[in-house]
This record gives structure tokens, sequence and C-alpha cells, in this order.
């Protein structure tokens, strides 16, 4: 049988994604950094689940993420010392907040809904700033670390082994991802689709869009808080910048950048933002300019993203 | 039986009046045109009887029951599909995609995570079909966007009637095509009806068409109901010829 191009990419991205630890150091990388860059590419995949699939921005997505990041520290250090745990509350915690959220937001269109996202997740960061004497405030929150995981005939050491953590991150990151590629090669994810090519048509094909807007934006959010609670995990602390209005717009832009009408563009800019902010980041402060003139040149000069230069907009 | 009623129907844009007290019956396995001048409100009757507007009074009945005020989508599952005077499509998919997208509504699939190889081979099937019936073969797994304008307007007529309405609403199908193109989507339309006794409502400038196709003709101008009646009598109507024919 024949390898059809899009086949062969996504066997050559697992392969990679796979065995990662075991040569990134060749590289000049380290193994908390591959897992850096498969935590904030799923948070910029789920992102772009709504931004490149549904044709909806939200430049509030930290909140969701934040929530992760929260959930996650504040269930370790509070409530139980239990990675798991920690997971679902996160989770849980983002989407509930995301469902809220949602039903108050999604009748706005393009730049106002964006607005309203920003608004909503600024509350967010606003609590976790202030919140002193649970949340940490501007510190952090720190004194936890991420727990073993129990699978009953053996502990997963998360905690001890790098390595051990970052099959845990591609666990969750398979997961998450595979189910967002389904969906979007399902009849509900063409819907999707169909909204973002053309909003009126699809209403009058018998589409409620602003029922599955809202129901892209709960998976979108969904997932995001996933990544959220895999950055706590990664850090070992919950930061309420990871909560901020910049945060969001790290993530679009890592979407942007990879390209945000392929699949795995988010992935490829998660990858060149975090290496370029590691790299520049240790040679000068001001790292965040570099990024921004990345940025600027990759939006003029291809706008598809860096992906989109391979992939033109396919008819499969 | 009457499938579609409308009754005494307007719409105020602020001060502009651009339908006033019209109404209307459609017999079931009719094909009604609507004519008129430019200006005269075909596209806002459209628009209120698909739901795109609601109207300032009246009322419109559907297979008898009253659908005035329902949202666009719920008119769609009640069976009224429409086109667009402006083509609306899904131009980055392609036509193979545009279709599958109104075939997977039609058969209630617009939930669902996934389907059965059973349920997906139905679905191309129908796809395909519909692909065929609209002259589009040659162009199935082309991008809709890079078509020609009458290649688009022929996709988004047959994704209209990939969700099996009972009553199709066509804004000026014809619109901008060549000879050719006229001609294919006019003798598509007369199948249609003839065959499939499909309820057609359709707007049209072109004069050959209307008297082809139309059962019933009604006339408006400046928002009102100037004349309704067969080609026959619309043709003989004077006050049609002074208002409107006469200036063709
Ligand atoms: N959404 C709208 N807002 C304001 N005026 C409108 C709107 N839609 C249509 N009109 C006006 O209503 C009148 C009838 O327009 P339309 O129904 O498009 O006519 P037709 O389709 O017969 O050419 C025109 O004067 C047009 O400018
Ligand atoms: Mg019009």
């Amino acid at each position: 049988m024949e390898m059809s191009p899009k086949r062969g990419a996504n066997i050559l991205i697992w392969a990679v994604l796979l065995t990662m630890p075991y040569w990134i150091n060749w590289i000049g990388g380290y193994t908390s950094l591959g897992s850096r860059v498969m935590v904030l590419a799923l948070a910029a995949m789920s992102l772009n689940f709504l931004l490149g699939f549904t044709g909806v921005l939200s430049f509030g997505h930290a909140a969701y993420f934040g929530l992760g990041v929260y959930g996650m520290g504040l269930t370790i250090k509070y409530l139980v010392p239990s990675t798991v745990a920690g997971t679902a509350v996160g989770v849980v915690a983002g989407a509930a907040a995301a469902a809220v959220i949602g039903l108050l937001i999604v009748r706005l269109r393009g730049i106002y809904f964006a607005m309203a996202t920003i608004a909503f997740g600024q509350v967010f960061y606003f609590i976790a700033y202030r919140w002193n004497t649970v949340t940490g405030g501007d510190d952090g929150l720190s004194g936890w670390h991420r727990q073993p995981i129990d699978l009953g005939f053996a502990a997963w050491d998360i905690l001890g082994s790098d390595r051990a953590f970052y099959y845990w991150v591609l666990v969750c990151f398979a997961g998450a991802t595979g189910i967002m590629a389904a969906l979007l090669h399902s009849p509900f994810g063409r819907t999707l689709l169909a909204i973002r090519e053309n909003e009126r048509r699809a209403r009058f094909l018998g589409i409620p869009v602003d029922r599955h807007i809202w129901l892209s934006w709960m998976i979108s959010c969904f997932f995001v808080s996933l990544a959220g609670t895999l950055y706590a995990l990664l850090n070992n602390f919950a930061d309420p910048h990871d909560l901020r209005w910049d945060q969001s717009g790290d993530f679009v832009i890592m979407a942007v950048l990879g390209g945000m009408r392929a699949f795995w563009g988010p992935l490829i800019g998660a990858a060149i933002f975090v290496v370029l902010q590691d790299y520049v980041s240790s040679q000068t402060q001001n790292w965040m300019s570099f990024i921004g003139l990345f940025f600027v040149l990759v939006v003029v000069f291809f706008p598809r993203g860096v992906l989109g230069i391979l992939h033109r907009p396919s008819s499969r | 039986m009457s499938l579609l009623q409308v009754e005494s129907v307007s719409r105020h844009f602020g001060s502009l009046v651009a339908v006033e007290n019209v109404s209307m019956s459609v017999e079931v396995g009719e094909l009604r045109a609507v004519i008129g001048p430019n200006g005269a409100g075909k596209t806002t009757f459209f628009n209120l009887i698909s739901g795109f507007l609601t109207p300032t009074s009246g009322r419109i009945v559907f297979g008898g029951e009253d659908i005035t005020n329902l949202l666009p989508a719920r008119r769609v599952w009640r069976g009224i599909s429409r086109t667009f005077q402006l083509t609306e499509v899904f131009p980055e998919l392609s036509v193979q995609q545009n279709l599958r997208i109104a075939v997977e509504i039609a058969a209630g699939y617009r939930l669902r995570p996934w389907l059965s190889r059973r349920e997906d081979a139905a679905v191309s099937i129908r796809a395909t079909d519909l692909c065929n019936k609209g002259g589009l073969a040659n162009v199935e797994t082309r991008l809709v966007g890079e078509l020609s304008h009458g290649d688009q307007r022929a996709t988004e007529i047959m994704m209209a009637l990939a969700l099996n309405p009972r009553l199709l609403l066509l804004d000026e199908p014809t619109a901008g095509m060549g000879d050719q193109e006229t001609y294919n989507i006019t003798r598509l339309i007369r199948q249609l009806h003839r065959d499939q006794k499909l309820t057609i409502v359709l707007i049209e400038h072109d004069m050959r068409v209307v008297f082809h196709l139309a059962d019933r003709i009604m006339v408006l101008a400046e928002g009102r109901m100037l004349a309704e009646g067969t080609p026959r009598e619309i043709a003989a109507n004077e006050r049609v010829q002074a208002a409107y024919l006469g200036q063709a």
C-alpha cells in the first residue's frame, strides 16, 4: 500500500516524540525541555481546535490553562498527594469555568468574542494574585511537588525521573491529540469546519451554530486545562502569570507561528517558541523581542505559518 | 394542499419599507417564481421565509405550523432549504466535503463523533450521487473556492438539495451564469420539479427561465405585490407590463 504524505508525517512525529528522551541530550537539549515543548504544544493545539478548525479566536485560554495549574497545585498541597486526583480536579475546574463563561460569550463573534475571553480570563488571574493565603499570591504556589503514580502493580516514578515524567506527558498528549484528531474527522468535526468556512451557510444547512461553537470551546478548554495540570507538574509550582492574558497570547503565537490550518502546526510553533525562549533567554533578558520579531517575519512571509509552507489547503 | 402560507408579512428597515403586506400560498409540488425589479424586496421576502429576518408584522405557516419566529436552523429541520443570491459555500473545502457535510446533517449525524464504516460509505455514495446530478463529477476533489462561478452555484444548490427539503428556495440561481450553465441549472430545476415533485420557490431575473419553469408567478414592486397568476396571465397583465416587463 502506498503511504500518503500525511500518514508519513504522523509516523515521523510520533517516532520523534516517542524516542526524544534518548537523543535530546546529544543535540544540546534536555529531557524536561522536551516535556515543556509537549505541554505547551498540547495547550496550543487545544486552542487551535477552536481557532484553526472552528474559526473562533480566544485570547483567554490561559484562564483554563491556569485553572489546571492551580487545580493540580492546590490539590496536591492541601487535599490529597495524588497526581491523578490533581489532574481530575484541574480538568474539572477548567471545564466547569469554561462551561459557564462559554454560555455567556458564545453569541459574540470575532474581536468581541476575543475581548470577552480576555476580560473573563483576567478575573481568574486577579483571584490567584490577590488570594494570598491560599494561592500564594504573586509569589506563586510552592511547597509541593508531583507525586509518583500508583499503577496498582508498580509505581510510575514521575517525580524521581525526568524521563518517566516525559512519558506521563506523552501519554496525556497522545490521548488528547488522538481524541481531537478523531473529532475533526467526524461529522461533528466537519460541522466545525463548516462554521469556520461560512457561518451563514452552516446555519442554513441546519447547524445550530452557537451550540456547536460552545461544544468546540468546551473541548478546547478541557484539553487546555489538561495541559495546565501537566505544566504544574513540570514546574512543581503554580505561577499566577500562567493565568494571565499574555500567556494566552503565547498560545495564539504558537498556533499562528506553526500554522493554524495544519493539525500539527501548533506543535511546531511551540517547539520553535520554547527552544528560542530557552536559547535566547540565556543570552539576553530581552528574549520576547526576538520572539516578537520572528513572529512578525513569519506572519508577513508565511501567513499560513511554518507548516503552511508545506501544507497547501488540502481537499481531503 | 398548501405547504407554505405567507400571511400579509411586512418588513421595515427603519423608515424603509422593504416588504409591505405580501401574502402567498404555495401548493405542494408547485414551482412558484417571484419576479420584480431590483430592490423590489424579493430577497427580503426569502429572508423572512427562511428565518434570516423576522417580519415586522404578519405570519408564516409551513406545513400547518406557525414558523414566524423560529430560528433558521429549526426551519431547516422542518424542511425549508435555501440558496443565496451571492453564493454561500465552504470555499476551502472540496466539493465532495461540501456535499458530505450537508448529507451528514440530513442523516442526523451532526453531533456524531464517529461513523461506522457502513454509515460512512452510505454518506460517500450519496455525496457522489449529488455531485454527479449537479454536473460536478469532474471537479469533485477540487476546492470549491477555486471553481468557476457556475460550479460554485451548482455546489450550493446541490447542498441545499442534500438536505432532502420539502421546500426549496432559490435566489436567482442563474445570476451571472453563461448560456450553457443557465441551461444546465434550468434543466436541473425542471427535473426536480417534474420528476421529484419538489416544491420550489424561485427568484429569477431571466424571463426565459421564469416562463419556461413556473407554474405560477408573483410580481413584487417596491415591496408590494403587483400581480399574481399563471405565466400566461402575468404576460398579459398591463400593470406588470408597465411597471416591469416594459423596462426589460
Ligand atoms: N438588512 C437590510 N438593512 C437595510 N436595508 C435592507 C436590508 N436588506 C434589504 N434592504 C433594502 O430593502 C430593499 C429590498 O431589497 P431586496 O430584498 O434585496 O430586493 P431584491 O432582492 O428584490 O433586489 C432594498 O431597498 C434594500 O436596500
Ligand atoms: Mg435580491
